[in-house]
């Protein structure tokens, strides 16, 4: 985040999104049939990115103008918790832990190699939808020190080194696929 | 009401349960330094500024939200009070640009001024700077989310008074911004481009975008000749931007103002308010006897140009007409098909002053000194432009823009002496005077419209019970022995009341007045900033503007529309008569439903 604040995300533009499925519309009708139907809103989002894996901006705009809460307080939900996700995410999710001892057996320059080699920074996606970078704190298995997880798979004991090599070898399977 | 005793720095006092202690000090004379408050607006507690120290509380109390209580023991000003509120506007600049001198509201900043009542003397820090993108997409409004304190004003005036709430808080922590939805450009989102955000920023975090530089290019330019129209408003509220008290009608120095930047002619809106009048009192009686609320028949309904349903809504606020674009599109044909004053007048001077002066009407430039930012986008409407695509007003400058161009020049203002309007242009009714306030467009129209309707004389030429600058006003007037139902509205969350009242159809209308900015237009989001102490949406401060307006109409010999000689004048030369095919053609214009929908 921070220096592309202001522009537009081009997943958000281009992505084809198909509809609000009918269980989340009839979620929707029902919240405004009780009170306070503008409270229900984090639970809206939850389920829309249950659904999509994401919030896609067409959806938001689509749920603000059903639950008729205004788009920007709907937006400005979306962005603030961490939780939500505003793009989607890649066919591989790659989670560097961070904790302590992840940390001082050198997990940041683990970061910095998959960063280079991807082009991308925390919390964001490959332009070609194979990768997203995150983040998480300790995974509780700190005698493999340091780790990594890819789709819930963890890497144990990784070095910058060896990260072109799984990287590029869980490109070539998927693209065998 | 019980009261409650407290003390404020052992200064004894006993004000009403239920005041804040911002202002129980008030009262005895202390004003606690603030930044987030505005009076008018819903209460955030967002700066932290206005902390008190309260004995028997171990953390500092808000002074803005926290209710007095018996026998509590207030300090405003004790040295770790002092401290504290220092440290908090240091901590505010650290990551604040450090561009004072170069910025459009040095000089005239909230957030400058507490550093330098509280102390600040140097930046002790240096915070994460921000570096958001400006954002100048919109006619009207550009934002510098670098200034911006977040400080929520603009945000709650965007949705408590306006209804719009277009801006909202994006993202958090280091990157939290203020914007419209998804961060879209302001032209991309449901702006209506009111200027309100302008008005209560306490940095430049929103300015209206400047067209100063084209107006002095203009000036200089030998070619072209520059003329200026001043809205009703401008001379009601000019004054305060050279430190006069509100209230203070400075039509005349205005005009000479004008001359000394080197404007070969000076007009008046108010003659194209005249010209509005007249042309939507026609409008508003044929709707009148199509609806059968007077004899006269039906008239062929259908035309764009020429809907026939009631209510009939004035259409003189861009940002209104706005509003009801993204918002009530479905309420279209309610809208007069009426132009405002200002772009009458810019059409009127592009084609009748230019074929009597024999002037090009392509080296005519129409500068309009407005109160509103959203004039900058009225005048750039494709259905307002002319077949190329050119506006007919050429720029568009705010009263602050004006009252800055004027010292900039170097113009004592207050040492000039009082210069008349060119003519024919420039002359006035005193109903057109009024079109700066709230309810003065339906005062000046039922003056018009019911002479014309009963063919006789007005006994009374006041309509009394639609002034007062409050948000939202009901009446009914009798006219020829019908009853007609009126409504006076600003501040667009009024509008939403009344707009659904009409939708429900629990009560019959007739005519609405509705108005973006809370006051009307002496209410704009152009107008000059508020002195020290005062806010923008004071009540106090529009209702003395208003008075100016309505002394210069009591004082004018004429004060209804149709009357002014010059309005006649122009019928029987160019325009034929109210309603014609000429009129019609450059005296109205359409509306279109606009994207994104607004969620009322």
């Amino acid at each position: 985040m921070g220096k592309n604040e202001n522009s537009t995300c081009s997943h958000c533009d281009m992505q084809e999104v198909a509809p609000l499925p009918s269980e989340i519309i009839e979620f929707i009708e029902d919240c405004l049939k009780g009170e306070r139907p503008e409270s229900q809103l984090i639970a809206v989002l939850h389920k829309v990115q249950l659904h999509y894996g994401y919030l896609p901006r067409p959806i938001l705009d689509d749920v603000a103008q059903r639950l008729q809460v205004p788009t920007s307080v709907v937006s400005g939900v979306a962005s603030f918790y961490h939780f939500f996700r505003l793009t989607p995410k890649g066919k591989y999710t790659i989670s560097v832990c961070m904790g302590t001892a992840c940390f001082v057996k050198g997990a940041d320059k683990i970061l910095e190699a998959i960063e280079s080699q991807l082009g991308i920074e925390i919390g964001e996606t490959t332009g070609d939808g194979f990768f997203t970078l995150e983040q998480s704190r300790c995974l509780g298995v700190c005698a493999l020190a340091p780790v990594m997880t890819i789709n819930g798979k963890v890497y144990s004991r990784v070095t910058p080194t060896q990260i072109p090599e799984i990287l590029n070898k869980l490109r070539e399977e998927s693209i065998a696929e | 009401m019980k009261n409650i005793n407290l003390t404020v720095d052992d200064n004894p006092l006993s004000v009403p349960e239920g005041t804040t202690i911002m202002k129980a000090a008030e009262t005895i004379g202390v004003f606690i330094p603030r930044l987030c408050y505005v009076p008018d607006l819903g209460i955030e507690g967002a700066c932290r500024i206005c902390i008190v120290e309260v004995d028997g509380y171990k953390n500092y109390l808000t002074a803005c939200s926290t209710k007095v209580t018996e026998g509590m023991k207030v300090k405003t000003n004790s040295p770790a009070i002092r401290q504290a509120r220092r440290d908090l506007i240091e901590l505010i600049l650290d990551n604040h640009p450090m561009d004072c001198q170069t910025c459009e509201r040095d000089g005239n900043c909230e957030l400058q001024d507490l550093a330098y009542s509280l102390g600040v003397r140097e930046r002790l820090f240096a915070g994460q700077r921000k570096h958001f993108e400006i954002d100048d997409s919109s006619f009207s409004v550009v934002r510098n989310s670098d200034k911006c304190i977040l400080c929520h004003r603009c945000i709650r005036v965007c949705s408590e008074v306006q209804g719009v709430t277009n801006l909202g808080q994006m993202h958090r922590g280091v990157n939290t911004v203020v914007g419209p939805a998804h961060l879209v450009a302001m032209k991309d989102s449901v702006c209506i481009n009111c200027g309100q955000c302008i008005n209560v920023c306490p940095t430049a975090a929103f300015l209206e975008k400047s067209a100063t530089d084209e107006v002095w290019a203009a000036l200089a330019d030998p070619k072209k000749h520059v003329v200026a129209q001043i809205a009703p408003s401008i001379r009601a509220t000019i004054g305060e931007g050279f430190g006069e008290a509100p209230g203070t009608a400075e039509t005349g120095r205005t005009v000479t103002a004008l001359r000394r930047l080197g404007f070969d002619a000076v007009f008046d809106t108010n003659f194209g308010a005249d010209l509005t009048i007249v042309e939507e009192s026609e409008e508003f009686i044929g709707r009148l006897k199509h609806n059968g609320v007077l004899p006269g028949g039906k008239k062929e309904e259908g035309h764009l140009n020429h809907p026939q349903v009631l209510p009939m809504f004035t259409s003189c606020s861009p940002g209104w007409v706005s509003f009801m674009e993204h918002f009530y599109p479905e309420m279209i044909p309610h809208m007069s098909s009426c132009r405002s004053p200002m772009s009458m007048q810019s059409i009127i001077l592009k084609t009748f002053y230019a074929r009597k002066t024999g002037i090009d009407p392509k080296d005519i430039y129409v500068v309009a000194i407005m109160p509103c930012t959203a004039k900058k986008y009225e005048m750039r409407r494709p259905e307002l432009c002319d077949a190329d695509g050119n506006p007919h007003t050429d720029a568009v400058l705010t009263t602050r823009e004006l009252v800055w161009m004027i010292k900039a020049y170097g113009i004592d203002f207050m040492q000039l002496h009082e210069e008349e309007f060119d003519n024919p242009l420039g002359s006035s009714t005193g109903a057109a005077d009024i079109f700066g306030t709230t309810g003065g467009v339906m005062e000046a129209a039922l003056r018009t419209a019911a002479e014309k309707i009963t063919g006789k004389p007005l006994d009374e030429l006041n309509f009394y019970n639609v002034r007062a600058v409050t948000g939202y006003k009901e009446a009914s007037v009798e006219i020829a022995g019908i009853e007609v139902n009126i409504a006076v509205v600003n501040g667009l969350n009024n509008a939403k009341k009344i707009l659904e009242k009409v939708k429900s159809g629990e009560k019959e209308y007739h005519l609405i007045e509705l108005m973006a900015c809370p006051g009307g237009c002496i209410g704009g989001g152009g107008q000059p900033y508020p002195a020290d102490g005062r806010y923008v949406l004071n009540r106090e401060v529009l209702e003395k503007r208003a008075a100016s307006l309505y002394k210069i109409d009591a004082e004018k010999k004429i004060r209804k529309s149709h009357e002014n000689p010059y309005i006649q004048q122009l019928y029987q030369q160019f325009l034929q008569h109210p309603g014609s095919e000429i009129a019609h053609e450059l005296l109205h214009t359409t509306y279109e439903p606009k994207e994104p929908r607004g969620i009322k």
